[in-house]
């Protein structure tokens, strides 16, 4: 495509059918900007662009100048920011239309998208059920059919674990691959901005334009762009571990059966698979639920009212402001977590909690790069350990809530790539499996990825 | 029982680096700027932005680290201080904390009362500065201006060191000369590009635990140093002699009232709640990095001083007035280099120059070849003494030749033994009573002659050459 009426039409055609998905509460861009902002994005879009005219939509905590950035927060609402995020940059340089903004748990802390200061996101296939976070409303658009792609954005799985709710490709880089400048930062060390698809096919190159060196982003790999990998004929040669600790006696039946096929049509297509072993797994969540919450506290500093974004009533002085508006400007996850992160940094608790989590994290990462060194290439785990639940069934039950990122919170701590893709359905609701990479081999992971796509009946029963 | 405290002193000073841009992102770190003028996303802490250090300002922290006789790191960690204040648009300040750029230095000083004494400098780490709050702009409202966020500062932190106000004092100037030199910072306490906490005890003579410390703030000029220092010892000295125990608290200095009253308790006390910030990788610096900021760092005032009576022959005190300042050290060598002699060099710099430039802002306004040329003049005998210092003067306000203004000037002395021999003539055709008394043995005339014949010459004439014309004419 590089004909600028297929792209206005192309833009058009974005617009009705995210309308047509207005139920789900995906898209947090009303729908009159986003059609006029997609026509005049189309009609200036660069033709000569890898992604031209492909609508892309953006999670809500991306920096985009078109649209407002509220993190799904009200602490927000209404902000519009003076600079593009590199991500959001490089997709528009790339000929992409930025296909509105997507609903999120606030600043992306939950895995329900019901933590949103706009309302919860529906999952596509049973308005009951949650479509998993935080990238919540970028997966329920893909899975919906109306953007190939999207942004989300991950500290501890926050686009796998949608994806493989909604049955839809989700990718993490490796840390330091993507820029993330224009991140709104939750875990600045965890967090990393992904890309939710259609296909492999569609999520991989959508990464690979946003992928690269960022002099405006310190933690940015001073790397040239991820290039895309071709579909394998086979998977002769790489040696795929399945490391035992996600694979608990008491995991679901169903998850284990489509495991366990997903790791069969593995072998058939060559790959030799071996049970290997992460010993301090177990203690990912609780070492997650420290690191992330101490970034966030100092990270979410900023939100005081002084400056920008809504001051809420009571601001005779200026701890009354910061008290209102950070005490009513934020949702009760947010408020948690803030909390949590300001006690673990705090003197006296510092080295019990903070300094402890950071030597764990340090045994988690050598746990993966000792697999990696006696020649695993890449590891096989489900990536949820249930298919989406009901709403409201974990809202009220925060540690619940945490365990559903049980098997995607390690990649984000040892800052490897991972990417969850469909492998079958149970009771008629998708189910993914991941796989994990080593760092910056995005490539082989995705080869890999190919190859499952292809050979896994993703629509069929586990 | 008066007289039996000590003080113990020691200070934490910061100091603005003289970079163009900012410490993390590329925003003018120009003072003065219009408030809110020199701020992008990155300074105002806008959702999403991220820092980039700034490589200069790394530069010439290693600089003022070496310069302090620090071991530089060559891995350090940017920490984020936590706390809330309007100025301050992150909630934090990114500084350094568990592993600082540079440790274990000293910076040696003459103390007015023990001699050479030697300060240590327990740290220097880098960090960013925060914004203004303007509390006088606008009636019952603070303003807020945000151009001095993120500018490079860094913190050096002495031991407790100093026994008095006054060895604080001259630290301070000593440091400030230091990194002036350095061209590492402006210091200029009344702009904020230095700023001094200091950490004040007292105890009794010969004890050697330290007594509880406040810390004193707000001391925003060199004036103010030994004062405030002064007030608060002072305090703490009526407040344990009249059987009080002292707090451990911030004072604020008030220039105005020369008083310190204490920081009301909801501005301090803070969990800074440091921790590595995230957003920045360990900060590392090859050894070649180092290694080239200390060929980069020009010599410094006191091995300069040294250097000075050495080669020189100048006494330390001269020494130490020349070397106060860089340029004054440069040019002064600059003039010996030129061919004048060391010591009337000195004489001249330390006197006719350094007068010039303190009532002109324009600094040295006399070219350092153009002194060396004036000063040959008066010791090849063309000028006396008091025409080159007019000479001078002139070459000051109008520029030129040292030897062509004097001549313009007309005060090039006459060494033509037949010019001089007429004005001797004439002096003693008009003075014969005068002569008579000389010719019997009143010799001492002598010099009342020549006084007479500068007068008849209007000052040209070279009075050595006057005097021999003299006592051959008056030779019996």
């Amino acid at each position: 495509m590089s004909d600028p009426s297929e792209a206005l039409a192309s833009a058009k055609a974005a617009a009705d059918r995210i309308v047509n998905v207005k139920r789900l509460n995906a898209c947090l861009t009303p729908i009159k900007e986003l059609r006029k902002s997609l026509a005049a994005q189309a009609s200036t879009a660069h033709p000569s662009g890898v992604l031209y005219g492909m609508p892309v939509a953006v999670k809500d905590n991306i920096c985009t100048l078109e649209f407002t950035t509220s993190c799904g927060s009200k602490i927000l609402e209404g902000y519009r920011s003076p600079y593009d995020a590199t991500a959001a940059a490089k997709l528009k340089a790339a000929g992409a239309l930025i296909a509105g903004k997507t609903n999120c748990d606030e600043f992306g802390m939950g895995s329900s998208t019901e933590h949103s200061a706009y309302g919860r996101t529906l999952h596509p296939f049973d308005k009951t059920r949650v479509p998993g976070g935080s990238s919540g409303g970028s997966a329920a658009l893909v899975a919906a059919g109306a953007v190939p792609a999207a942004l989300g954005s991950e500290t501890g799985g926050s686009v796998r674990q949608p994806a493989s709710l909604c049955g839809v490709v989700g990718i993490k880089p490796t840390y330091g691959r993507v820029s993330r400048y224009g991140l709104v930062a939750f875990g600045s060390s965890l967090d990393q901005i992904g890309v939710l698809g259609r296909s492999v096919h569609d999520a991989a190159r959508v990464l690979s334009v946003i992928s690269g060196r960022d002099p405006k982003d310190s933690t940015c790999e001073d790397r040239d762009s991820l290039r895309l990998p071709n579909v394998p004929e086979s998977l002769q040669g790489f040696v795929i571990g399945v490391p035992k600790e996600y694979f608990p006696q008491d995991l679901d039946a169903a998850v284990r059966r489509a495991c366990d096929r997903a790791i069969r049509l593995l072998r058939e297509l060559g790959a030799a698979v071996r049970e290997v072993s992460l010993p301090h797994t177990a203690y990912a969540v609780a070492t997650y639920y420290i690191i992330a919450p101490a970034e966030a506290s100092s990270n979410l500093a900023r939100y005081d009212g002084a400056r920008y974004g809504p001051r809420f009533n009571g601001s005779e002085d200026v701890r009354a402001l910061y008290r209102t508006t950070r005490g009513d400007g934020f949702g009760p996850e947010v408020r948690r977590r803030v909390l949590v992160g300001t006690y673990v940094l705090s003197s006296g608790y510092y080295d019990a909690y903070y300094r402890k989590a950071q030597q764990m994290r340090a045994l988690i990462a050598q746990d993966f790069r000792n697999v990696f060194d006696r020649g695993v290439d890449l590891l096989f785990t489900p990536t949820t350990p249930t298919p989406a639940f009901k709403a409201g069934e974990k809202l009220n039950d925060p540690v619940a809530m945490y365990l559903s990122d049980i098997f995607t919170v390690t990649a984000n701590i040892a800052g490897l790539p991972a990417i969850s893709v469909p492998i079958g359905r149970i009771k008629g609701l998708p189910i993914g499996g991941q796989l994990i990479g080593q760092a910056f081999l995005e490539d082989e992971m995705l080869e890999a990825a190919y190859a499952l796509e292809r050979a896994v009946p993703a629509a069929e029963e586990a | 029982m008066a007289g039996a405290w000590e003080t113990v002193i020691g200070l934490e000073t910061h100091v603005q680096l003289r970079t163009v841009s900012k410490m993390f992102c590329g925003c003018s770190a120009a003072f003065g700027a219009p408030p809110n003028t020199n701020v992008c996303p990155v300074c105002l802490g806008l959702p999403g932005a991220l820092p980039v250090p700034n490589e200069h300002a790394l530069q010439l922290a290693v600089r003022a680290a070496l310069g302090l006789g620090c071991t530089v790191h060559p891995r350090s960690v940017f920490a984020r201080k936590n706390y809330f204040y309007p100025d301050l648009p992150k909630g934090y300040q990114i500084s350094q904390f568990e592993q600082p750029l540079a440790t274990a230095g000293s910076l040696s000083y003459l103390s007015p009362d023990r001699g050479i004494a030697t300060a240590t400098i327990q740290r220097l780490h880098v960090e960013e500065d925060a914004g203004k709050s303007l509390h006088d702009r606008f009636p019952k409202q603070t303003a807020i201006d945000l151009n001095r966020c993120g500018v490079p500062l860094i913190e050096i932190v002495t031991g407790p060191d100093f026994r008095s106000p006054h060895e604080a004092r001259t630290y301070l100037l000593t440091l400030k000369q230091v990194l002036e030199y350095a061209a590492i910072s402006d210091c200029d306490m009344e702009k904020g590009s230095l700023r001094v906490d200091a950490n004040v005890s007292v105890r009794r003579v010969g004890e050697t635990m330290l007594g509880t410390k406040t810390e004193v703030k707000n001391i925003n000029s060199f004036a103010y140093v030994e004062k405030a220092l002064t007030v608060e010892r002072d305090r703490q000295i009526a407040v344990l002699e009249g059987g009080g125990t002292l707090a451990p608290q911030t004072m604020l200095y008030d220039s105005k009232t020369n008083g310190v009253r204490p920081q009301r308790s909801k501005e301090e006390s803070h969990d800074y709640r440091y921790f590595p910030d995230p957003d920045l990788p360990p900060l590392v610096l090859t050894e070649q990095f180092i290694a080239e900021q200390q060929t980069l760092l020009p010599e410094l005032p006191a091995k300069k001083r040294e250097r000075f009576v050495e080669k020189y022959a100048l006494s330390v005190t001269d020494a130490a007035v020349l070397t106060a300042d860089r340029n004054v050290a440069d040019y002064y060598e600059a003039v010996v280099h030129a061919g004048a002699d060391a010591k009337t060099a000195a004489n001249w710099v330390m006197t006719e120059v350094l007068a010039d430039a303190k009532d002109h802002a324009d600094g040295l306004r006399v070219a350092a070849g153009a002194l060396a040329n004036l000063i040959g003049l008066v010791r090849g005998g063309t000028l006396s003494h008091q025409a080159a210092k007019r000479v001078f003067a002139e070459v000051a306000e109008r520029g030129g030749e040292p030897r062509n203004v004097a001549e313009a000037l007309g005060l090039v002395q006459v060494a033509d033994t037949g010019v001089l021999s007429g004005w001797v003539s004439d002096v003693l055709g008009a003075h014969t009573s005068e002569v008579m008394r000389y010719k019997q043995g009143e010799t001492k005339l002598l010099q009342f002659f020549v006084g007479q014949v500068m007068k008849a010459s209007r000052g040209k004439a070279d009075p050595k050459l006057a005097q021999r014309v003299l006592e051959e004419k008056l030779a019996p």
